[in-house]
């Protein structure tokens, strides 16, 4: 069965979702995505859409639900490059994917994700000093 | 109907074309609905003319129904007629002239040449007036269908130039909206704002409402739905230009635009937007 690559980068995972989506895929990737975080305590997520031409409400759902899980795992999600015409779809669909954050490109993204994890490793290191 | 009057009716015709044909021009003449203006006299007899001998021809094939294909011709001139008369500016009243005083011509000269009877005159008359009136309905038709293709080539116009998108910055677009926002019309803004986006990678929009008469909560839903579109590509949106009473009707509406960043004026906006990207604007020394 064909898998969606996820791709280790320092303290980030990236997701390049390349292929048409069906449901399976979305859920296998659900479950990788969530074992990797874990795996290797990643602190954020970028997820690239720029080359899927069709989203549907289950798939915009799952991007929704991968967004809530890693920030449970505590990882930032970022969902880069979507395509005006698969936006304008997916506000027809009434999709807004509330707390998912999106950015144009993956160069944006990965700046995105060093502001927000950023702060969080400033605390850590706040909080360490305090503990020595 | 009978085919004896059309018989007749096709004889006079023939018979007396060109006493018709000057009474005709001496009534368009005459009439206070011709546009001398507009037309020559000279390009009136020449239409005239061609229309009388179309006529002449088409009610000789002794079928008068003109959706039959004996009048296939009379109809396409007339058409011809009719389009470019509404497009140099005639009145309805004015194009349908043309046919209905060669009614009045028709008349005189069959009243001077009758000579079997009243009933018979009466008969032709009803004839007469039952083609010309729908020739005089298929002239207004034509007319009318002009004028809305006018219309619907300008709306298309309009649409077209009413969407410009312009990058203020780097990273910075503005998208300048003037006139009233309808589904159709969002669509196109919605699409080339967010082509537009893509192309110059930028990720600040700045919506400018000044030139928008009027919101009412299904403009206020398109605005809402291209900031929403624009967020999930991953550019922030600013909605600028909105003037005291539209805030006042946003709010009697009940449309929530909390989530969206407003400012006033433009430059406020703009402001804002150098903010987020990171950059200052300050005096020379």
């Amino acid at each position: 069965m064909e898998k969606i690559p996820i791709l280790k980068m320092g303290k980030y995972l990236l997701v390049t979702i390349q292929v048409d989506m069906h449901d399976r895929l979305a859920m296998s990737l659900q479950d990788d995505l969530t074992e990797k975080i874990v795996l290797y305590n990643a602190r954020g997520v970028l997820i690239d859409i720029s080359s899927l031409e069709i989203v549907d409400s289950f798939i915009g759902r799952m991007l929704s639900n991968i967004a809530s899980m890693s920030r449970i795992l505590d990882a930032e999600t970022v969902v880069v490059g979507m395509r005006p015409a698969v936006a304008i779809t997916m506000v027809e669909l009434g999709l807004d994917m509330k707390g998912v954050k999106t950015a144009l490109n993956v160069d944006m993204g990965m700046k995105m994700l060093d502001i927000f994890t950023g702060k969080n490793d400033e605390q850590e290191k706040l909080n360490d000093h305090s503990e020595e | 109907m009978t085919d004896k009057s059309k018989v007749r009716i096709f004889d006079i015709v023939n018979s007396t074309e060109n006493e018709i044909l000057e009474n005709w021009l001496k009534l368009q003449i005459s009439s206070t609905a011709l546009r001398m203006d507009l037309l020559s006299e000279r390009e009136l007899r020449q239409q005239s003319a061609e229309f009388l001998s179309l006529f002449k021809e088409a009610t000789s094939t002794g079928n008068w129904d003109i959706n039959d294909s004996g009048w296939s011709r009379v109809l396409e001139f007339l058409d011809s007629i009719s389009r470019s008369r509404a497009i140099r500016g005639f009145t309805p009243t004015e194009t349908a002239t043309f046919i209905f005083s060669l009614k009045q011509s028709l008349f005189t000269t069959l009243q001077k040449t009758s000579k079997n009877g009243t009933a018979d005159l009466i008969q032709d008359l009803c004839d007469i007036t039952l083609l010309i009136d729908s020739l005089g309905l298929f002239t207004t038709e034509v007319y009318l269908k002009s004028k809305e293709e006018i219309i619907v080539r300008q709306q298309t116009e309009m649409i077209e130039l009413s969407t410009p998108v312009v990058q203020l910055w780097n990273g910075i677009l503005a998208l300048p909206l003037i006139g009233t926002l309808d589904s159709a019309r969002t669509q196109v803004v919605m699409e080339s704002l967010l082509s537009r986006i893509v192309e110059t990678g930028s990720n600040i929009a700045i919506i400018d409402i000044t030139g928008v008469p009027t919101v009412d909560t299904l403009v206020a839903q398109h605005l809402l739905k291209t900031v929403a579109a624009a967020r999930l590509m991953g550019a922030d949106c600013v909605i600028s230009g909105i003037r005291p009473q539209i805030a006042q009707t946003i709010v009697h509406l009940g449309v929530d635009l909390s989530e969206v960043t407003t400012k006033a004026t433009m430059a406020d906006a703009f402001k804002h937007a150098l903010n987020l990207t990171g950059a200052i604007v300050k005096k020379k020394q």
